[in-house]
């Protein structure tokens, strides 16, 4: 789960994490409002979930209020990465000696979170990483026994050469390891952790992901979640314990298993046609998911065909066929549907299709034809 | 012959009172694996389904009935500790099914296994099964018979789609290894590909990616340098896009990297056939196995 920068900011702060002051408008006038109070010159920045902001305008310097109101104006409802920006965060700016990056990442082939810090810190360190790559000390963390505090130290030296900085760049490593930690992060980054002339480091940028699989046991990080940030059908498809991604085709996808529900997806392009969504109904039998599936999926009017492949293993085909059958007589269908299902209790779940007027194929690869055809042609065949 | 499993093993389940834990065992037993003992603190002196002995702790269960191998079934966030509780009570393979464990719980359970020299395969996989010898998670009995071929996937019913499709063509299976779809697991496609290259029975390997990370591409460097066996691999996600985390949590394009068509090329790079749709794997191991 992303998290925005004011939200990430506030979590490290919370660790001791120096940050500007900054607070949050909807409108230019809050802009303009914070502004004032805050009495000094301000960045307005756009608060969405996506890199890059300052390139593409969304991060803007602002020397009084009325510039604020003005630039707030201006990132307001503008497009970043192909998402709206809903509010800005009006923040006192810092005044810049030098930008540091300073990252925590999981690593998957070390299998442990590891540090990444560079002095060439700011909005070019996607560059810095591709094409001076010895400028980026990586550190890799034994979670087991934590941070220590020569590691802590050797990354501060190797960003300042000022012993008063470096020491304080070792606790805000410190600290950015509680936070990242304790919040069961899979990314937790400062960039650009910004030296003022007067000698004090100030976190500018922050950004966090967190671990789907930690949210059980973070309610308070699960509150964070900003669901105007995420497609309508993706929001119910989480209430409903479904994962769910749209895409842009149009046929829609009713799967039992993500490998199979990639497959799937990719032998529908494979055919020639285009896959509307990704869609897990999971591992368990119930009849629900199927006709919550199926609700989201026609709600898209871009859908043409739905296709089921469920191969029963844990999934009984008899649970999913009796799910097709209960949401179809609640909500006729207004799309056609193509049904393949083998496995567990597959001769049952094909007489209680056949009874109810659909038919369904054991073959994967001739249901995917036969749905790339019918979302085609707009008919079942 | 087969790798990880066989007539030998002696399978502790912990939480086997849960839901998924209790039915998975039935079908376990029936499929006649040696089921030796379950595991569910606070139920320790009950028996299962009047056959199987329940101990409080993995220890008592190893200490009475020698178990080598451990299935898991218990809540994400229990099962760090059961993982971590099952090695350290001498058991030298441990099978993790459950999905949703925390990343960082793995940057801890990983270490402790590996200096202990035990095995771990998974979390959030379908677990191991070798036809007509033993069955280890959820993957169904019915769908494998005896065989040459190695089987290796990072996800569940794509597995069994593509050995049902095999198993339907009379092409049989030593193992089928789930490695499971986190970003961090015990076990990785090296491993097993190496395990079956020393398994005198298997002849040829189906081997079973997806996008995210670069197992595959170190796989396919493993089976240029160190394999003499034939593979056949398929990569799903070809039509994901970059930045979502598709149902598995390893399964994601970070930037550019981890795509589809990035693994397929080091598997075209390193000899390994490629297999455009899983029904392709029948005919390219059918041709390799002669
Ligand atoms: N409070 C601030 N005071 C002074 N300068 C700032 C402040 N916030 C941002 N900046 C300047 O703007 C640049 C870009 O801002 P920021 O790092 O927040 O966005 P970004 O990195 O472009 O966005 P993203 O995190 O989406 O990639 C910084 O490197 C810094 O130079
Ligand atoms: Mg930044």
């Amino acid at each position: 789960m992303n998290i925005h920068e004011y939200q990430a900011k506030e979590l490290l702060h919370g660790f001791g994490v120096p940050i500007p002051n900054g607070k949050i408008a909807t409108t230019p006038a809050e802009a303009e409002a914070i502004a004032k109070e805050f009495g000094v010159a301000v960045m307005v920045k756009a608060q969405v979930h996506a890199g890059g902001r300052g390139k593409a305008g969304g991060v803007k310097f602002c020397k009084t209020p009325a510039d604020a109101r003005e630039k707030a104006t201006a990132i307001l409802g503008m497009q970043i990465k192909g998402l709206t920006v809903e509010k800005v965060l009006v923040t006192v700016a810092a005044d810049i000696g030098s930008e540091a990056y300073v990252g925590i990442i999981v690593d998957r082939q070390r299998k442990k979170p590891v540090f990444m810090v560079s002095a060439a810190g700011g909005i070019d360190i996607e560059q810095v990483a591709a094409q001076t790559p010895e400028k980026i000390l990586y550190l890799p963390v034994d979670t087991r026994y934590g941070l220590r505090g020569y590691e802590a130290m050797r990354m501060g030296f190797f960003l300042y050469r000022d012993v008063k900085l470096a020491k304080q760049a070792a606790k805000i490593m410190q600290q950015l390891y509680s936070a990242f930690m304790a919040s069961g992060c899979s990314l937790a980054e400062i960039n650009p952790l910004v030296a003022t002339p007067a000698g004090e480091l100030i976190a500018v940028d922050g950004k966090m992901v967190i671990d789907d699989n930690e949210l059980d046991r973070h309610a308070e990080i699960e509150a964070l979640r900003d669901v105007s940030s995420e497609a309508a059908s993706e929001v119910d498809a989480r209430n409903c314990n479904l994962t769910f991604i749209k895409l842009d085709g149009n046929v829609g996808c009713v799967v039992n298993g993500a490998g199979l529900a990639m497959a799937t997806m990719d032998l529908v392009k494979y055919y020639g046609g285009e896959p509307a969504n990704f869609l897990d109904i999971g591992g368990s039998s119930n009849p629900e998911k199927v006709v919550n599936a199926l609700r989201i999926i026609t709600a898209d009017a871009n859908v043409k065909c739905i296709l089921f492949n469920i191969f029963g293993g844990i999934t009984r085909t008899d649970d999913v066929a009796n799910g097709i059958v209960t949401a179809t007589k609640a909500n006729p269908l207004k799309v056609p549907i193509v049904i393949r299902l083998t496995g567990t209790n597959e001769e049952i779940a094909m007489k209680i299709l056949t009874d109810n007027g659909f038919s369904a194929s054991a073959d994967m690869d001739e249901a995917v034809k036969k749905a790339v055809a019918t979302a085609k042609g707009g008919k079942a065949a | 012959m087969s790798i990880f499993i066989n007539k030998d093993t002696k399978l502790v389940v912990q939480g086997i009172t849960g839901r998924d834990g209790s039915f998975h065992t039935k079908q376990a037993i029936e499929y006649g694996t040696n089921v030796v003992a379950g595991v569910t603190p606070g139920k320790g002196r009950q028996t299962f389904e009047g056959a199987v002995p329940i101990f409080n702790n993995v220890y008592d269960a190893v200490a009475k009935t020698g178990a080598n191998t451990s299935v898991i079934y218990v809540p994400p966030m229990g099962a760090a500790d059961a993982i971590m509780e099952a090695v350290d009570a001498g058991i030298a393979l441990v099978v993790c099914i459950t999905e949703g464990v925390p990343v960082l719980d793995m940057t801890k359970v990983y270490p402790f296994v590996k200096e202990r020299g035990a095995r771990l395969v998974g979390p959030n996989c379908p677990g191991v099964i070798s036809p007509a010898q033993a069955k280890v998670g959820i993957i169904p009995g019915r769908i494998c018979i005896p065989g040459p071929v190695g089987v290796v996937s990072r996800s569940g019913t794509l597995t069994y789609e593509v050995v049902y499709q095999l198993t339907r063509a009379g092409i049989g299976q030593t193992t089928c290894v789930g490695i499971g779809g986190d970003p961090i697991n015990g076990t990785n496609f090296i491993d097993c590909l190496s395990a079956f290259e020393k398994d005198p029975s298997t002849k040829a390997v189906a081997l079973m990616g997806e996008i995210g990370g670069t197992d595959e591409q170190e796989a396919a460097d493993f089976v240029k340098n160190h394999m003499t066996k034939p593979v056949v691999g398929f990569i799903a996600g070809q039509t994901a896009p970059p930045g979502r985390r598709m149902g598995h949590a390893g399964a994601i394009i970070s930037g550019s990297a981890g795509t589809a068509a990035e693994k397929v090329e080091a598997f075209k790079a390193a000899g390994i056939g490629v297999a455009v749709r899983p029904m392709d794997f029948v005919e390219l191991i059918r041709a390799k196995l002669h």
